[in-house]
């Protein structure tokens, strides 16, 4: 039973312990001269334009929200693209009907403005 | 071959995690909603579990439908919570106050 | 793998609500301004009052499973999908004006009310758990958006979020439930599933943890004790448009998942849930009718006693028989109608900038509208089940097969807390009839004619259909024979 999972604990120990010896031996071994200079945040060689923390504009969200709900149809195309020979036409027609659903969903939205960033 | 328990164990973990996320929690309302999507998941480790053990496809089938309505379900959340924000300016737990009776 | 004539018959009513929904939908984009909420109202109700005579013309005695037993039409999802499309109907019509003042009329508001009545529909047949988890999930989806359609209003938005997180929470509690119930039976299908059950003899400790789980799920959707939290601030919150929308049709659909679920697919366990539910009823209807008595705001009022009447509701179905599944059947009804009164006086009573939702704001109405006071009377004397009144009929008929299944002492306790809860129904009385309005204050009604005629004809049938309840209690008792 637990015997299973000795691999897993095995690789778990070397990982950690493989990650914490080069941790250690470059702290302990590399040469360290901080200055301000070296410590001082920059992008692309520039100085920091802003800070890196800010807030999500929210139709992030709006779009976020219309992404994950039309993704998800690809879920159901998959396994019935794999059987499509098998279910013929009665199963060829039921995913019709279902994206005719969809398009309807996406008809709204379109009309409704949501796709506008402005 | 790791047997059923194992699964159902893991499954019975993470939803007992989730719903100690939804009542514990007195700060934010996105890890209320994280901890619901938690729970379905713990739900779909089970179906897949039994379906592949009872060798019986549905239980997989009903896995699709679950992901499905979590997505619609993760929306809605997400579209409350926007407004909530709009409203209250605030999405921390504790602020929810007005309707008290 | 084929589709046949009698498996679109099945969902026929389902089909027909989900297409004038996406076609209202799409309407509703393309009409002009002043066009849209008249003709969002009209086809809506249009749908739902064909919907019901399509059902009611394919109304027979069989029971017919079909969609690879996803589905079963019997006289129980007839009868419920018929009241569910009417209920919602008239909900509607009660429910325009005030959406419109506050400016949440659009087409989105009746789109999503009508797949919510589709969710309804599917949960009343659904026949597998599949089925049943679209349903329960696809009203809960349009319950949460509706909730929260008021969008400048901080309580909605308040109310939706609870309502959202303890739904999502039942429904996830519900689904473990129904996953280890898989696991266990290793079938989805509900009659499988009851023969299943039926050959373990002693349940397991998997199993009961199933059952529980399940149990809870559906405690939490109807609101009872000790599941309740959310049913008065949500009451409270969310507009009362919608507030009518979810206390009235979405208890009928509950009502079929109930029976399928626990008194056909597990009747195997019916001691232990017995037990489980005499405990829920009995906390619903003390806790619900004690609460009551202490609150100041009618909607809130309302919720406490939403919560004791689901109580009642239990009563009969724990009682385990067919009488007492036909009387749970009866009593959520005959609640759907009162309560579809109750609030359309409500909503007759708000306005523009007043939501009528304190109990001081009825002080004196016979004063000013004694027909308003008189229809409230008696919708307040049928909820507290005083006996000229349909709700009286209801109550005894439940209280009668609790005592069949010698559980004397359960009654005994229903009934002294309905009488205690007679009393916060009678208050609202006594403040219309025995005292006089503040100086100044004018309360106007506000509703049409059309609106004002099915408000009285609601409250009226409260005690005009006394003479026909036997024809009721009789279609409910062949409804439930086609159970197991």
């Amino acid at each position: 039973m637990l015997a299973n999972y000795l691999p897993i604990l095995l690789f778990l120990i070397v990982s950690i312990g493989l990650g914490f010896t080069l941790l250690v031996a470059g702290k302990l071994l590399s040469p360290s001269k901080p200055s301000a200079q070296k410590n001082s945040p920059y992008e692309c060689g520039f100085e920091a334009f802003e800070d890196a923390r800010m807030k999500f504009d929210v139709r992030y969200y709006l779009v976020a929200i219309l992404f994950i709900l039309f993704d998800l149809e690809i879920a159901f195309l998959f396994p019935w693209a794999i059987v499509l020979d098998d279910i013929g036409v009665f199963g060829f027609l039921a995913m019709v009907v279902f994206l005719l659903v969809l398009v309807v969903g996406f008809i709204y939205e379109w009309m409704r403005g949501a796709l506008e960033w402005e | 071959m790791i047997p059923l328990s194992h699964y159902l164990v893991l499954s019975a973990v993470l939803f007992a995690l989730s719903v100690v996320g939804v009542f514990l929690n007195r700060k934010n309302l996105v890890i209320i909603l994280m901890a619901i999507e938690l729970l379905l998941l713990a739900v779909n480790i089970n179906f897949v579990a039994f379906s592949h053990y009872l060798g019986d496809p549905a239980g997989q089938v009903f896995v699709f439908f679950i992901l499905t309505v979590a997505a619609a379900e993760a929306a809605i959340g997400l579209a409350i919570l926007i407004l909530l924000f709009r409203n209250r300016h605030s999405i921390n737990v504790q602020d929810l106050d007005q309707l008290k009776g | 793998m084929s589709l046949v004539a009698e498996d679109i018959l099945i969902v026929l009513p389902e089909i027909i609500v989900s297409l004038m929904a996406c076609l209202i939908l799409v309407l509703d984009l393309y009409l002009p301004a002043r066009l849209r909420a008249w003709t969002s109202f009209s086809l809506a109700l249009v749908t739902l009052l064909i919907t019901v005579l399509i059902i009611l013309s394919n109304s027979d005695s069989n029971s017919v499973v079909g969609l690879n037993s996803l589905v079963v039409k019997d006289r129980i999802s007839d009868l419920l999908k018929a009241g569910i499309c009417l209920f919602s109907a008239v909900v509607f019509v009660y429910s325009r004006r005030y959406a419109l003042e506050r400016g949440f009329w659009r087409g989105e508001y009746v789109v999503l009310g009508l797949f919510g009545v589709v969710g309804m529909m599917i949960m009343t047949s659904a026949y597998h758990l599949l089925t049943v988890y679209i349903g329960v999930e696809l009203l809960a989806l349009c319950l949460y958006a509706m909730v929260g359609m008021q969008r400048d209003s901080i309580p909605a938005s308040e109310a939706a979020m609870k309502l959202f997180v303890l739904g999502a929470l039942a429904s996830g509690v519900l689904l473990y439930g129904m996953s280890l119930l898989y696991g266990l039976t290793g079938t989805l299908v509900i009659s499988e599933m009851s023969t299943e059950v039926g050959q373990i003899g002693t349940p397991g400790l998997p199993l009961i943890l199933a059952l529980i789980l399940v149990v809870t799920g559906l405690l939490f959707k109807i609101g009872a004790v000790p599941f309740h939290m959310w049913v008065p601030d949500v009451y409270e919150g969310a507009p009362t448009s919608t507030t009518l929308f979810l206390a009235a049709a979405p208890k009928l659909a509950a009502c079929a998942m109930i029976l399928r679920l626990l008194a056909e697919g597990l009747e195997g366990l019916f001691q232990t849930w017995q037990e489980m539910l005499i405990a829920a009823s009995l906390f619903s209807v003390v806790l619900g009718n004690v609460v009551a008595i202490a609150q100041k705001n009618i909607k809130r009022m309302l919720a406490y006693s939403a919560i004791s009447h689901m109580g009642f509701f239990l009563l009969g179905i724990l009682s385990g028989t067919a009488m007492g599944y036909s009387a749970a059947l009866t009593y959520i009804l005959i609640y759907g109608v009162i309560t579809l009164g109750v609030f359309g006086v409500v909503l007759t009573l708000t306005r523009q900038g007043t939501e009528a939702d304190l109990i001081e704001d009825y002080k004196g109405l016979n004063h000013q509208h004694p027909w308003l006071a008189f229809l409230m009377l008696l919708l307040m004397f049928s909820l507290a089940g005083v006996p000229p009144t349909i709700g009286f009929y209801a109550k005894l008929s439940v209280l009668q097969s609790v005592i069949d299944a010698e559980l004397a002492w359960v009654a005994v306790i229903a009934v002294i807390s309905a009488v205690v809860g007679a009393f916060y129904y009678l208050r609202i009385v006594k403040i219309m009839y025995f005292e006089s309005p503040d100086t100044g204050t004018d309360i106007q009604l506000n509703c049409g004619n059309a609106q004002h005629l099915i408000l009285s004809l609601n409250a009226l049938v409260v005690v005009a259909a006394m003479p026909w309840i036997g024809t009721l209690a009789e279609i409910c008792s062949q409804a439930v024979a086609s159970i197991r």
